[in-house]
C-alpha cells in the first residue's frame, strides 16, 4: 500500500526479530470473540478514483464563488490574499504538531507568539492566547474563566440577548454541570446594555456582550466604557465578543474597559469551509494571565542568550494541572491563527482600515437602497457595520428561495426563529466581497419579491 | 540567525494587499467610533513571504522527517487529502446556506459519521467536536445527562486510570464531575480490585484510554466494562489510539458506551503546528438522543437534513464542525476501505513490536512493561545505566541532533523518565532501525560524555531554551507599548 512503506519482506523479517510468526499473534490480548470484525466500508479507491468521487460531492453544491452572498451571523466571505495559503501550506508549518521541542519548532513558536501580539494591538488589550476552537467556545472559555477568577464563590453570568445565539447555546452546554445562572438574554432581544446593568450584581461573575453585536449595531466607546465602569463596580469581569474586521477601524473593546475579549477570527484569512475550522479569538488583561485558558507562547532567550520562544505558562494546562487546569484544551487551532497572522501582516495597518470601510460604505448602500423599497424597513437603532436587520413584507424563507431561484443570490439569515419578535425580519451581511452590481440586483430582487402576483409557490425550505 | 520579530520588518506605509477603491457613495463614518491607531505591521507581500518561509525552516514537522511522538500518532498526511479540502466546492461553502444547496457536503459528512460508528462499532457519531479534548467534554456532559435521564442526577463520580492524558481529569471537573483517580497493576492494567472498591452509587462512570498510554491493550476490559454496567455506571472510552485497532476489534463490541476519535491522529489529517484537529464522538443506541446537535440525517426522500436530537446537550461548538478536517478524513479513509484500515493497524503494531523488541535487546534502556506485546506504541524510559545523571530530558534533546523529533516525553506520569515511541505505519523499517541506532549511540554517549547529552541540541536553530526565565516573567506579547490597554 501506497502509505505505508515496508514489503512482505521487511515485515518477515520484524516479525522475527519480534519472535511471532504472524501479524495476527500480536493481538492476542484482545478477547478472541471480538478479533478481527469485518467491516463494512465501501471499496478501497486509488487517488485518481477518489478525486472523481468527491470532486462530484463538491460540484453538488452551491459555491459562492458563483453566487452573490448576503449571508453572515457568525461567518463572514471576506477577501483573503493568496500569501496566506502559501504560508499556511508550507509543509514545515503543517505536518507539525504542538511545539513540545522548542528547538526544532521556532517556526511556529515566533509565529504564534506574533499572532498573539497582533491579536492584543488588535483588541487593545495586553496578552492574546494562541487560541480556542472557535468563536462560540471562545465566549464558553471567558464564562469558565470568570468564574475561575472569582474563586467559584459567584455563578451568575449575565448575558446580552444581542450576543451570538449560537455562543449564548455552547456557553450553556459547556457550563451545565457547574451550577450556574444565566440570566439576561431571555427577554426580547432588548438592545440596551443598560437593561443588563439592572441584572448585574456582586454574585455576578461576569457580564458578557457583543460589540458589533449579532443585530450588526456598533455601541459607542462611551456607552462600553459606562458598562465597563459599572460591571466593574460590582466586582465582575466585562467579557466583549466582537468582529476582527471591524477593529480596523473601530475603537477596540481594549480601549473601553474590557477585561476578556472573545472574536470569531474566520474573518481573518480563513475561508468559510462549510462552518470550520474557524479561529477562535481569546484576549485578555494582563492580571487575568494565571487564570486564563488555552496555550500561551512567551519570549526568552537560548543559553547562549539569544531570542527564542517557548509554550509558558503550563502550569495553567491539562497536561500539569490536570483535574485543576483552567480549561481541558490541547489540541487547538494553529494553523487557523497562522492564517489570521499571514493575514494581518499581508493586509497591514492600511489594508485592513480600508477592508473595514469597504464593508462599512457597501453596507450603508444596500440599506440606504434597501430601505427606500416600499414594504421593507431597517431596524436600527444605533449606527452598524456591515450586517443590518431588515423587516420584510413576506417571511424571510420565502424571500431566500426567490432570491435563490431566480437571482442566483444567497440572502441573509433568517431571524424569526432566534428573534421572533422582530417579525418577518432578515439580517444582511455586506462584505468588500460583495460588488456594487451585485447590492443593486438584490434591490431588485427585493423590489420583485414584493410585487403583487410573484408566485409563492416556491419551494421554500427544502 | 534569529528571524526578526515581525514589528521589527517593514516600514511605515508599505502594505502588502492593495484594497479596490469603494464603488458606492460613501456613507460618514461617526468620529466618535474611529479608534485612533491601529498596530499592525506595514509590510510588502514578498516582506512577508520570506517572513514566513524563513520561520517555516526553523520547524521539524512530518514532511521533514521521522516524529515518533507518542500518543500523537504522527504518520504521514496524504497530499489528496489537502487537495480534497481546498476544493471550491468545499471551500466557499457558508454554513448556514439553505441545506438543498449542501447537500454534497452534507452527504459527505454523513457517510463519515456512518464510516465511523462502522470502524468503532457505535450506532450514531456526531462530527461537531473541535478536538479530542472536545470530544470529551461532548462525550462526559452526555454521561452525565443520560444519568440524570435514568433518574441517577445525584451521581458525581468519574473514575480515570492513574495512566490517563490530562484532558481526562481536566474535562471530568469541567463537565462539574469529581475525578477519582484509579491506580495500575504491575501489568498495565487497571487495578481491578481498586476499580471495585468505587463501584458505588456516586458512580457516573469510568474515562479509559484503550490501547491505554502505556501502549497496552486492557487485558480485562470485557470485564471492567461489565463491572461498571452492573454498578450503574457508563464507559467512556478515548480513542486517542484508534490506530493500533482498526479492523482488530472496535470498542463498541466491548462495551465502551461512547468514545471520541482524533481524526488529526488515527485518519492522517494534519496536525497544523497544534491543530486544527476534530473529534468526533461516537455512542451507543441509549447514549444516541443526548448527542449534541445538529448531525446529519436523511429523510425519506432522500434529501440530507440537519436534526436535533431529542434530549441533546446542546451544541458544542458553533456550526457543523471543523469541516475541512473531515474532508480530509473521509478522502483517507475512502482510499483505504476495510482491508487498507487493518492493514494500517497492523503495521503500526508491528513497526512498534519491531522497535520495542530491538531496543529491549540492546538493553541501554528500560522498558517497564516490555514483557508484554505492545500496540501501536511502547513506553521506554530515558535512564541509562552507567550514566547516572542523564535524564529523558538529555535523550530527548540528543535526538535532535540525529536528526529526528524525540518521543513524547515524561508521559504518561506513571512511568518514571518516560520516553512514549509511536512509530506509526507509515514509516519504513530503515527508519526504525535508523532511530535505534542513533538511541543506542546516545546511550553510549550518556556513559562518556554526558556533556554532550546535557548541553544537546547542538545542531538545532537555537541551543536550549531558557523555560523558567520565561515562566517567571512572561512576556507573551510585543507591541509599541503606546498602544496597550489603558486600565
Ligand atoms: C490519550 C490522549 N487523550 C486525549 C488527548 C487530547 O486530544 P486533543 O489534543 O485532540 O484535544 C490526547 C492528545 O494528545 C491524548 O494523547
Amino acid at each position: 500500500m501506497r502509505f505505508n512503506p515496508n514489503t512482505d519482506a521487511d515485515r518477515r523479517a520484524m516479525l522475527d526479530a519480534v519472535g511471532v510468526k504472524d501479524v495476527a499473534d500480536l493481538f492476542h490480548d484482545i478477547p478472541a470473540e471480538h478479533r478481527f470484525p469485518a467491516l463494512e466500508l465501501p471499496p478501497p479507491l486509488t487517488e485518481m478514483e477518489v478525486i472523481r468521487e468527491i470532486q462530484a460531492l463538491a460540484e453538488e453544491n452551491v459555491n459562492l464563488d458563483q453566487f452573490a452572498c448576503f449571508l453572515g451571523a457568525g461567518a463572514y466571505r471576506h477577501f483573503t490574499p493568496s500569501v496566506v495559503d502559501m504560508v499556511i501550506s508550507r509543509n514545515e508549518f503543517y505536518t507539525a504538531y504542538t511545539p513540545y521541542q522548542p528547538e526544532i519548532s521556532q517556526g511556529t513558536l515566533q509565529a504564534t507568539f506574533e499572532y498573539q501580539s497582533m491579536a492584543a494591538a488588535l483588541t487593545g488589550m495586553d496578552v492574546a492566547n494562541a487560541s480556542h476552537y472557535d468563536g462560540a467556545t471562545a465566549v464558553a472559555e471567558a464564562v469558565i474563566m470568570a468564574i475561575n477568577v472569582h474563586r467559584l464563590k459567584r455563578k451568575k453570568i449575565v448575558i446580552s440577548p444581542t450576543v451570538h445565539p449560537m455562543y449564548r447555546q455552547v456557553t450553556r452546554t459547556y457550563t451545565q454541570g457547574m451550577g450556574l445562572n444565566i440570566v439576561g438574554d431571555v427577554s426580547d432581544g432588548q438592545n440596551d446594555f443598560r437593561a443588563l446593568l439592572g441584572l448585574c450584581d456582586n454574585e455576578t461573575a461576569a457580564v458578557v456582550v457583543q460589540n458589533p453585536d449579532f443585530l450588526g449595531q456598533l455601541h459607542t466607546p462611551n456607552e462600553m466604557q459606562d458598562l465597563a465602569n459599572a460591571v466593574h463596580e460590582h466586582g465582575a469581569l466585562l467579557v466583549v465578543a466582537t468582529d476582527p474586521i471591524a477593529l480596523g477601524l473601530f475603537t477596540p473593546p481594549g480601549h473601553y474597559g474590557a477585561d476578556i475579549v472573545t472574536a470569531e477570527a474566520q474573518s481573518l484569512g480563513n475561508g468559510l469551509n462549510f462552518g470550520g475550522p474557524y479561529l477562535g479569538l481569546f484576549a485578555f488583561r494582563n492580571n487575568l494571565v494565571r487564570r486564563s485558558s488555552g496555550r500561551l507562547v512567551g519570549e526568552t532567550v537560548d543559553a547562549e542568550g539569544e531570542r527564542g520562544y517557548v509554550l509558558t505558562l503550563s502550569t495553567r494546562e491539562q497536561h500539569i494541572r490536570r483535574a485543576k487546569a483552567t480549561s481541558n484544551i490541547c489540541t487547538n487551532q494553529a494553523l487557523n491563527a497562522l492564517a489570521a497572522a499571514a493575514y494581518l501582516a499581508a493586509m497591514g495597518k492600511q489594508g485592513l482600515r480600508k477592508v473595514a470601510e469597504l464593508c462599512w460604505h457597501k453596507a450603508h448602500y444596500a440599506a440606504d437602497r434597501i430601505g427606500q423599497l416600499e414594504g421593507y424597513e431597517i431596524v436600527a437603532e444605533k449606527p452598524f457595520f456591515k450586517e443590518f436587520v431588515v423587516r420584510c413584507p413576506r417571511p424571510v424563507a420565502e424571500i431566500n428561495a426567490f432570491l435563490l431561484d431566480e437571482y442566483g443570490i444567497i440572502g441573509g439569515y433568517d431571524l424569526s426563529q432566534d428573534y421572533p419578535h422582530l417579525g418577518d425580519a432578515m439580517l444582511i451581511c455586506v462584505t468588500e466581497m460583495n460588488t456594487r452590481e451585485e447590492i443593486d440586483d438584490l434591490v431588485e430582487a427585493l423590489a420583485e419579491v414584493n410585487q403583487p402576483g410573484v408566485p409563492l409557490e416556491l419551494e421554500v425550505g427544502s | 540567525m534569529s528571524e526578526p520579530f515581525i514589528y521589527e520588518l517593514g516600514e511605515p506605509g508599505r502594505h502588502g494587499v492593495d484594497v479596490p477603491d469603494v464603488d458606492v457613495p460613501e456613507t460618514p463614518i461617526p468620529a466618535e467610533f474611529v479608534r485612533e491607531e491601529l498596530p499592525l505591521p506595514e509590510l510588502s507581500e514578498a516582506d512577508v513571504v520570506r517572513h514566513y518561509v524563513h520561520l517555516s525552516q526553523k520547524n521539524y514537522a512530518v514532511d521533514v522527517g521521522f516524529y515518533p511522538l507518542g500518543s500523537c500518532t504522527m504518520k504521514y498526511n496524504p497530499k489528496v487529502n489537502e487537495r480534497m479540502a481546498r476544493l471550491p466546492g468545499f471551500v466557499n461553502l457558508h454554513p448556514l446556506q439553505d441545506p438543498a444547496t449542501v447537500q454534497g457536503a452534507m452527504q459527505l459528512m454523513y457517510e463519515l459519521q456512518a464510516m465511523l460508528a462502522e470502524i468503532a462499532g457505535f450506532d450514531a457519531v456526531t462530527l461537531q467536536p473541535s478536538a479530542g479534548a472536545h470530544g470529551e467534554l461532548t462525550g462526559v456532559l452526555i454521561m452525565r445527562k443520560a444519568q440524570i435521564a435514568r433518574g441517577q442526577g445525584h451521581r458525581t463520580k468519574i473514575l480515570v486510570p492513574d495512566s490517563a492524558h490530562g484532558t481526562n481529569p481536566a474535562t471530568t471537573t469541567m463537565s462539574g464531575l469529581r475525578v477519582v483517580e484509579l491506580p495500575s497493576d504491575k501489568n498495565g492494567n487497571v487495578d481491578l480490585e481498586a476499580l471495585k472498591r468505587e463501584l458505588d452509587d456516586d458512580l457516573v462512570g469510568l474515562m479509559i484510554t484503550n490501547p491505554s498510554t502505556l501502549g497496552l491493550f486492557e487485558q480485562h476490559i470485557v470485564e471492567i466494562c461489565e463491572l461498571v454496567h452492573q454498578a450503574g455506571g457508563l464507559v467512556y472510552g478515548d480513542g486517542a489510539n484508534l490506530n493500533a485497532i482498526m479492523g482488530i476489534v472496535r470498542p463498541g463490541d466491548l462495551g465502551i458506551d461512547v468514545m471520541h476519535f482524533n481524526l488529526h491522529k488515527t485518519f492522517s489529517t494534519p496536525h497544523g503546528g497544534g491543530g486544527p484537529g476534530s473529534g468526533p464522538v461516537g455512542v451507543t443506541a441509549e447514549l444516541a438522543p443526548f448527542l449534541p446537535g445538529p448531525i446529519v440525517d436523511v429523510d425519506e426522500n432522500g434529501e440530507y437534513i440537519w436534526k436535533w436530537p431529542e434530549q441533546s446537550i446542546g451544541r458544542v461548538r458553533s456550526f457543523h464542525g471543523n469541516f475541512g478536517v473531515i474532508v480530509r478524513a473521509y478522502t483517507y479513509i475512502r482510499m483505504h476501505g476495510a482491508e487498507g484500515l487493518r492493514r494500517v493497524s497492523e503495521d503500526a503494531v508491528l513497526n512498534a513490536n519491531y522497535m520495542q523488541a530491538r531496543l529491549q535487546a540492546r538493553g541501554d534502556y528500560p522498558i517497564p512493561y516490555g514483557h508484554r506485546t505492545c500496540m501501536h506504541e511502547f513506553v521506554a524510559q530515558g535512564k541509562i545505566s552507567g550514566a547516572a545523571g542523564v535524564h529523558a530530558l538529555d535523550v530527548a534533546k540528543r535526538l535532535i541532533d540525529y536528526g529526528f523529533h524525540p518521543p513524547t516525553m515524561y508521559f504518561p506520569l506513571i512511568v518514571h523518565e518516560a520516553l512514549m515511541i509511536e512509530p506509526t505505519e507509515t514509516e519504513s523499517k530503515e527508519t526504525l532501525d535508523a532511530f535505534i541506532e542513533a538511541l543506542t549511540r546516545i546511550a553510549e554517549e550518556a556513559r562518556t560524555d554526558p556533556d554532550l547529552l546535557h548541553t544537546a541540541p547542538h545542531l538545532a536553530p537555537v541551543r536550549r531554551l531558557d523555560e523558567v526565565r520565561a515562566a517567571r516573567r512572561p512576556i507573551l506579547t510585543r507591541t509599541p507599548p503606546a498602544h496597550r490597554a489603558t486600565k
